[in-house]
């Protein structure tokens, strides 16, 4: 039982904290996504160059880390500073993925992610496939080519290399018959349509049209990619409830300064007993998430079940507690609270958004259930 | 970060365990189990137990025979006993009078006080709130006047637990009117059977007296019956709320009334399927259990900085009013679970063996009382808007 973190961790965490508070403001976020770009590449190089890439990646790949608490501590930091950088979308998902199924040929791949000089995405939702890791219908047509749509997939924009699921067997909704390949941006066929999101991020939908697959491309096993899929994204739900706890503890922090520094009827409005309730039990709630997210940090690496139950158990709570605290925030900092120039929007818009990836609070809930009728 | 016990942690479970198997009567944990009602006699035979084991005091010095186990030794403890159906232990003595003695008493009152609480001479209960002075404690009326060799007490205590078995009580009095409320208040050991002593039971919403108002009536009380200084009291009183909440969360609990819980709703049909399969129902039970994993995280995280050393501080706060609403939230789950099961009051349902004349299942009977006894959680111990006051103040600096 130890809650403290390593040496190299807290250093680690320390250089990212220094780093993102003198670089990394709201002024720099805003003028990123007013000039229309995905994201700050200036920004992308030193983040691979103080190594914060390779600390997601384990020693196996050549990484420096890639343990629960690599990623947590790494997200945390990112979450607090509002970071929209892609480091999600290239490091966690499509990285993660190579470093579970890449062949010795491919594994040359990470050494580009690491090194930010090539990013990667997941394409893997289908329209209306909701949080169903397994609805996926696109299948390997005629002459090794795939036809269709997948949509929300983070930083598609700016990727180089896409990682596509398909069907080699089985029909939408079968874990059995899922395949992974490997997909360059620029291949004849391959259209993306960049969009924002909500709170700022980098996302596209992808229309693949008879783009030609070389038996190269394919990762991993043929039709058993689900369990690297699900793996994948347990780390990836770890990461970003690490991220919405670290813009929690910034929305905490703001809204304690502004209950100090705003007066009303004569006084700080911090001294009225109705605000201090409820900025104690937002205080209170972001320990709770700070729990859950090192229990899922905890249990990332422990066999299917047990992990499974903390990432649906984490996933929900911190929705739950995340649209607490994003909602508190706002409300007791008033109608400032709302402005898009504050920079508490970005953080609440974040937090709240969040609970929309890989599964919200009603989907993890009913998971929940149903992981542990299975124990039984 | 490593969220596994030691080897020696794991060792001292499994020690724990086997000492509750062999030694743990039968008769006792089935009254826990099922929400019983249990008499004097029960606490302190399992007092006896343990005391012969030398577990009664866990955080004593040796000296004194406690056991000195560490913070999370105490969790793991809870964590089993609790899961065992074990009794708890009556913490008046044995947790908030021996803090205050060993912090603050004399080596004369240690050497005479703490051993009877360990062999069960003394019973203590805790004579703190007054029908005027709750949260606003420091409010309190009850005198004390220095007459020679004694003090004369005069005034009522209200909310004694379980002051009906005791023949000590330990109590916060006024010994000066002529300052600020809080530096006017002392410290005192009052023996119940002295005259002018009377103890009126109170029955409450679950039907039980579980506590008493105690008056005084020109109460003689020797002045080596003082703990520490006169106008002190305060001080001490404060120190012995933060030691009786390091324990608030009560996750073990929680752990025994989530494991209870889920039996039940397994076993009761509803509508032709088993509860646990009613969405509603499960969602809630899902809910609560993945507040409560969080919950023994968060309580895991203060206890290993407790056993670093560090005093438990206002973060126990959080712990006291987020373990409560986990609990009082079992309770509520619980009570639901026993359906119209749970309308009929048969206080010997409580009391012993079932009646058969209700034939229902075995966990109705206590499920409204307890669900009702345990509104207590978030009004004693300070209540949980008190707890949101120390966090404004000590943690958020507002």
């Amino acid at each position: 039982m130890d809650f403290t973190l390593t040496e190299e961790r807290v250093m680690l965490r320390d250089m990212l904290r220094r780093f993102l508070s003198e670089q990394y403001d709201h002024d720099t976020r805003q003028a990123v996504l007013a000039a229309g770009a995905p994201f700050d590449a200036g920004i992308w190089a030193q983040l691979a160059e103080l190594g914060i890439l390779g600390a997601l990646f384990p020693e196996a790949n050549r990484g420096l880390g890639g343990a629960g608490f690599d990623i947590a501590l790494v997200f945390e930091e990112l979450g607090r500073a509002g970071v929209i950088e892609p480091v999600l979308s290239s490091a966690i998902l499509g990285g993660g993925l190579v470093a579970m199924l890449a062949s010795a040929d491919q594994q040359a791949l990470l050494a580009e992610v690491m090194a930010g000089t090539t990013r990667l995405a997941f394409a893997h939702s289908e329209p209306g496939a909701r949080y169903d890791l397994a609805d996926v219908s696109i299948s390997v047509g005629e002459g090794r080519t795939l036809s269709g749509i997948k949509t929300h997939v983070l930083g598609a924009a700016e990727a180089h290399m896409l990682v596509v699921s398909a069907r080699e067997g089985g029909a939408a909704g079968d874990t059995e018959g899922l395949s992974l390949f490997l997909v360059p941006a620029d291949a004849p066929g391959v259209h993306i349509a960049q969009h924002v999101t909500v709170d700022g991020v980098s996302a596209g939908t992808v229309r693949l049209e008879n783009v030609i697959l070389p038996e190269t491309a394919r990762l991993g096993p043929a039709g058993r990619a689900f369990d690297a899929i699900e793996a994948v994204y347990a780390r990836g739900t770890l990461a970003v409830s690490a991220e919405a706890l670290g813009a929690m503890e910034t929305a905490k922090e703001m809204t304690i300064s502004y209950l100090k520094e705003r007066q009303q009827f004569g006084r700080p409005i911090g001294r009225f007993q109705a605000l201090q309730h409820r900025m104690a039990d937002v205080a209170m709630e972001v320990e709770q998430a700070r729990s859950a997210v090192i229990n899922l940090a905890g249990h990332l690496e422990a066999a299917r079940g047990i992990r499974e139950r903390n990432v649906s158990a984490t996933k929900n709570l911190i929705g739950r507690i995340g649209a607490l605290v994003a909602e508190e925030a706002v409300q007791l900092h008033g109608g400032i609270g709302m402005t898009n120039d504050y920079a508490l929007s970005h953080f609440i818009r974040r937090i709240v958004m969040i609970d929309h990836l890989f599964g919200d609070v009603d989907y993890h809930l009913e998971r929940f259930v149903q992981l542990d009728a299975a124990l039984l | 970060m490593d969220l596994s016990y030691t080897a020696e942690q794991e060792a001292f479970r499994a020690e724990v365990r086997a000492f509750l198997a062999e030694k743990l009567p039968e008769q006792l944990s089935e009254k826990v189990r099922l929400g019983k009602r249990l008499t004097k006699a029960d606490m302190e035979q399992w007092h006896a137990i343990l005391n012969a084991r030398g577990w009664l005091a866990p955080n004593w010095p040796a000296a004194y025979g406690g056991a000195e186990w560490d913070a999370v030794q105490r969790q793991i403890f809870e964590e089993e006993a609790c899961l065992a159906h074990a009794p708890r232990v009556v913490p008046f003595g044995l947790t908030m009078l021996a803090a205050v003695l060993l912090a603050f008493g004399t080596e004369r009152q240690k050497r005479h006080y703490l051993p009877r609480i360990l062999n069960g001479e003394d019973w203590w209960c805790q004579g703190y709130s007054e029908p005027g002075a709750g949260s606003d404690l420091a409010s309190l009326k009850t005198r004390a006047v220095r007459d020679g060799d004694h003090y004369v007490v005069n005034g009522q205590k209200t909310w004694t637990t379980l002051g009906q078995h005791a023949n000590w009580i330990f109590c916060l009095v006024r010994t000066n009117r002529d300052c600020k409320p809080q530096e006017g208040i002392s410290f005192l050991l009052i023996d119940m059977a002295a005259p002018g002593v009377t103890v009126r039971p109170i029955t409450l919403i679950d039907g039980a007296a579980e506590v008493n108002e105690v008056f005084f009536d020109n109460v003689r009380v020797p002045v080596d019956n003082l703990v520490g200084e006169e106008n002190k009291g305060w001080t001490y009183a404060k120190y012995l709320l933060t030691h009786e909440r390091t324990n608030i969360a009560g996750v073990g609990f929680s752990n025994a009334a989530l494991a209870t819980l889920k039996h039940v709703a397994a076993t009761t049909m509803s509508g032709g399927r088993p509860l646990a399969q009613n969405p509603q129902f499960a969602a809630r039970v899902a809910q609560v259990e993945i507040d409560l994993m969080a919950m023994r995280t968060t309580n895991l995280r203060m206890v290993s900085a407790a056993a670093q050393g560090q005093a438990p501080g206002p973060e126990s706060s959080m712990l006291k009013i987020k373990g409560t609403q986990i609990r009082q939230e079992l309770t509520s789950l619980l009570r639901r679970a026993a359906g119209p099961d749970a309308l009929p009051f048969w206080p010997d349902d409580l009391d012993g063996p079932d009646t058969d004349i209700l034939a229902r299942p075995e966990h109705a009977p206590a499920a409204a009382p307890g669900y009702f006894n345990m509104r207590k959680l978030s009004i004693f111990g300070g209540s949980n808007e008190i707890q949101r006051g120390i966090i404004t103040k000590s943690i958020l600096d507002l």
